[in-house]
C-alpha cells in the first residue's frame, strides 16, 4: 500500500483501483469465494461438471464411432450397438434428415433458396452491408412466393412434388420461418384488436386468443387434419401441410398477440399525447411512435414465443409430416440402424439448440443496438 | 417556488407592447366536461385574439389542464362550443386532426419520443403530416434547435438531454409544425429550478414573436412580465381574468386572493 499522500483540497487526483479489484485474482475473490456459502457453491459447480461432463465428452467423441459409411463401426463384439455415439448414422441418413423424401434430383430447388436466404439474411446482419431496405423487402415479399413455385414445383418446367414428400429440416424451417412471420403481425393487429375501444373488434380479438390459447397444440393439429376435412363438403380438400402451417400460425399468433399486448401497455401515455398533438393520425401514431417502442421492449418475449414455437414445430409429426425429429426416428427404425435413436435425437438436440441459441443472440444483439439510453 | 420565482423575476424587460389582433382564434362557449359523474368543467367561456398570451393559474385539481388540453382535444367536452382556428371541435376526426396540425403543444413531462434522436423528434410530424421532404424539414428542424440554443443536440437521443433541454426540444418540436397556436401545459413543472429559466426563456421569446399563446403556469413571474391576460380557475369554474398588474396588484375575488397569498407568501 503506498503511503497515504496529503493533496490540497480541489487536487486530489484520481486514483488506481487496489490490486485486489483488478485482474483474475480480483475477479475470482468477488466471485467465487466471497463467502462461506459462494465457496461452498463454487466447489459444488466444480464437482457437478467433474461428474457429468467427462462422460458426455466420452460418449460424443472419444468412444464414439466416427468414420465408415454402414453400421459396422457401430457394432460391439456382440453384435449389438455400441455404448456411444454412432456418427456415421447421421451421416448416412444426412439427406432424409435435411430434405425428408424429397426428390434427390430435385434437391437443389431447395438449396437455392437456403443460399438465397442465407445471403440476404447476412447482408441484413452485417451492419456494413448497404441496400438493407432492399433485402428486408425481398425476403418478405418476393422470396416466399420464388420458395412456392421452386418447392412445390408443376409450373415452369419443374417437377410437380407433392408435399407429403417434404420432410426433415426443411419442412421443420417451412413451419418454423411461416409461423414466424405470419405471427408477428397477426399478433401486433390481435393486440391492437384487444386494446380497441370498438366493443365488436375487441370481443372478437379476446375470443380469437383465448380460444388459441386455451387449446393445446397438439389438438390444434388433430383437428386440423383430422376433423378439419370431415366439415369440408365432398372433394374439397385442402393440403395436409398448409392445414398445419394454419394452425401452428393461429396458434402463435396468439401467444404473440399477449406479448405485444404486454409492450403496448408499458408505453405511457404521455407518448399517444405527444403525437396525437403533432397531428399523428392513429396509424401513424401506432407506425412511428407506439409500435416501435413497444415491441422493442417485448423483443425478450418475442423471441421467446419464436423459440417456442420453432421447437413445438416438432408436434406436426403427430399428425404424420415427417419434419427433423420425425425424420431421425424414421431413420432409426430402419433394420440396419435399430439401436442409433440417442445418436438421432443427440445430433436433433445440437441442431435445434443452433437454431434457438442463434435467435436468442440475435435478439440480446438487437435490444443492444436499439438501447437510447432511457 | 421560491427559487422559480427569483428565477422568472429577473426575465428580461417587459413586453407588454406586443399587439394584440382583433381575430379571435380560440373560442370556448358555456363548455362543461365530467369526468363519469364528476364535473370538471363548468360553463367555461373564453375567447382568445391572435397573438394574446394568456397564463391561467389555478390550485392543483381545478381543472386549467383539463380546459387546455380540450382544445386540442386530448380531452373530450361534453358540451358547449369550442372553435379553434374557425374550425369547431366535434368528433369529426379530421377536424381533430386538421386543428392538432395547427396548435402546438407542451407537456409538463415533455412526451419527446425516446427511441428517436432528437432530429427525427422534430422531422417526423413535419414529414409526415405535413408532406415536407426531409431536407427542408431538417433545415427547419436545425432553425429551430437553434432558437431554443441546443443545434449541437441534434443526434443525441431524448435520455441524454437534461429535463430543461429536452423541454426546449419539446417546444422546437412543436414550432416545427408552425403551429398558430401554442399550448403550455405547467412546462417548467417537472424541471430543477436553475433549468425553469431556460425554458421561460424560449417561450419569452416566442410571446415576443407574436404567437398565440396559452399557458397553464405556477410561474408568476412569468405571467407579470408576458401575459396580457391571467385567468384564475377554481373548482372547475373561471373564477377571475384581469390583466396581470391588476390580477396581481388588486385580486378581486376571494379565492384568488387566499390562492395568491399562499403562492406568493414566501
Amino acid at each position: 500500500m503506498a503511503e497515504q499522500r496529503q493533496y490540497e483540497v480541489g487536487m486530489h487526483p484520481d486514483l488506481p483501483p487496489p490490486a485486489s479489484l483488478v485482474g483474475v485474482v480480483g475477479w475470482m475473490r468477488a466471485n467465487l469465494v466471497s463467502s462461506p456459502a459462494n465457496t461452498f457453491f463454487t466447489l459444488l459447480a466444480i464437482y457437478l461438471i467433474y461428474l457429468l461432463i467427462p462422460p458426455m465428452l466420452d460418449w460424443l467423441i472419444f468412444s464414439a464411432a466416427w468414420v465408415g459409411d454402414d453400421n459396422t463401426v457401430c457394432k460391439n463384439e456382440t453384435g449389438g450397438p455400441i455404448a456411444a455415439a454412432c456418427w456415421p448414422f447421421i451421416k448416412a441418413w444426412m439427406t432424409p434428415f435435411m430434405f425428408g423424401r424429397y426428390p434427390e434430383s430435385e434437391l437443389w430447388r431447395i438449396k437455392i433458396t437456403y443460399v438465397m436466404f442465407g445471403v440476404a439474411l447476412l447482408a441484413l446482419v452485417i451492419p456494413q452491408v448497404p441496400f438493407k431496405k432492399w433485402f428486408a423487402l425481398f425476403l418478405l415479399i418476393p422470396f416466399p412466393v420464388i420458395c412456392f413455385y421452386l418447392y412445390v414445383g408443376g409450373s415452369f418446367g419443374l417437377m410437380y412434388v407433392e408435399t407429403n414428400l417434404w420432410g426433415g429440416l426443411f419442412l421443420t424451417l417451412v413451419i418454423a420461418i411461416t409461423g414466424i412471420v405470419a405471427s408477428l403481425p397477426i399478433g401486433i393487429l390481435l393486440a391492437l384488436g384487444r386494446r380497441s375501444n370498438m366493443p365488436v373488434v375487441k370481443a372478437v380479438c379476446v375470443a380469437f386468443i383465448e380460444l388459441w390459447r386455451g387449446v393445446p397444440l397438439i389438438s390444434v393439429l388433430f383437428m386440423s387434419s383430422v376433423m378439419f376435412p370431415l366439415f369440408m363438403p365432398e372433394g374439397v380438400n385442402f393440403d395436409k401441410l398448409l392445414r398445419a402451417l394454419v394452425g401452428v400460425t393461429l396458434f402463435s399468433s396468439a401467444y404473440m398477440a399477449e406479448v405485444v399486448r404486454g409492450g403496448l401497455q408499458a408505453i405511457p401515455k404521455g407518448q399517444y399525447e405527444g403525437a396525437q398533438a403533432l397531428g399523428l393520425n392513429f396509424v401513424k401514431m401506432m407506425y412511428f411512435i407506439v409500435m416501435p417502442q413497444a415491441l422493442k421492449m417485448v423483443i425478450p418475449g418475442i423471441v421467446n414465443t419464436f423459440i417456442g414455437l420453432f421447437k413445438d414445430t416438432t408436434l406436426v409429426g403427430v399428425i404424420g409430416l415427417l419434419d427433423f425429429l420425425a425424420m431421425i426416428q424414421a431413420g432409426s427404425s430402419n433394420p440396419d440402424w435399430l439401436g442409433y435413436l440417442t445418436t438421432g435425437f443427440a445430433f436433433a438436440a445440437l441442431v435445434y439448440w443452433c437454431f434457438c441459441f442463434g435467435m436468442s443472440q440475435y435478439s440480446q444483439h438487437l435490444e443492444r443496438k436499439l438501447h437510447t439510453g432511457h | 417556488m421560491s427559487d422559480s420565482n427569483a428565477s422568472a423575476t429577473d426575465l428580461q424587460a417587459p413586453t407588454k407592447e406586443m399587439k394584440v389582433g382583433e381575430e379571435v382564434v380560440i373560442e370556448l362557449n358555456g363548455m362543461h366536461k365530467w369526468y363519469g359523474s364528476f364535473h370538471v368543467l363548468k360553463d367555461i367561456n373564453l375567447k382568445v385574439h391572435h397573438g394574446e398570451r394568456i397564463v391561467v393559474c389555478g390550485p392543483s385539481g381545478s381543472g386549467k389542464s383539463t380546459m387546455i388540453r380540450c382544445i386540442n382535444r386530448l380531452e373530450e367536452h361534453q358540451q358547449g362550443q369550442i372553435i379553434v382556428n374557425g374550425i369547431e371541435l366535434s368528433n369529426d376526426l379530421k377536424k381533430i386532426d386538421e386543428i392538432r396540425r395547427e396548435v402546438g403543444m407542451c407537456f409538463q413531462h415533455f412526451n419527446l419520443f425516446p427511441h428517436l434522436s432528437i432530429m427525427e423528434n422534430l422531422v417526423l410530424a413535419p414529414m409526415w403530416v405535413r408532406n415536407i421532404p426531409r431536407g427542408e424539414a431538417e433545415e427547419t428542424a436545425m432553425k429551430y434547435l437553434t432558437r431554443v440554443k441546443i443545434p449541437e443536440q441534434a443526434l443525441k437521443f431524448p435520455g441524454q438531454l437534461s429535463g430543461g433541454q429536452q423541454q426546449r426540444v419539446a417546444i422546437a418540436r412543436s414550432l416545427c409544425m408552425s403551429p398558430k397556436i401554442m399550448l403550455f401545459d405547467e412546462p417548467t413543472s417537472a424541471l430543477d429550478p436553475e433549468m425553469i429559466k431556460e425554458v421561460l426563456d424560449v417561450m419569452i421569446e416566442l410571446a415576443e414573436e407574436g404567437m398565440t399563446m396559452i399557458c397553464v403556469t405556477h410561474e408568476m413571474g412569468f405571467a407579470k412580465t408576458v401575459a396580457n391576460r391571467v385567468i384564475f380557475m377554481d373548482g372547475g369554474e373561471i373564477i377571475e381574468e384581469n390583466e396581470p398588474n391588476q390580477f396581481f396588484d388588486n385580486p378581486q375575488h376571494e379565492r384568488t386572493q387566499l390562492f395568491l397569498s399562499q403562492i406568493l407568501a414566501h
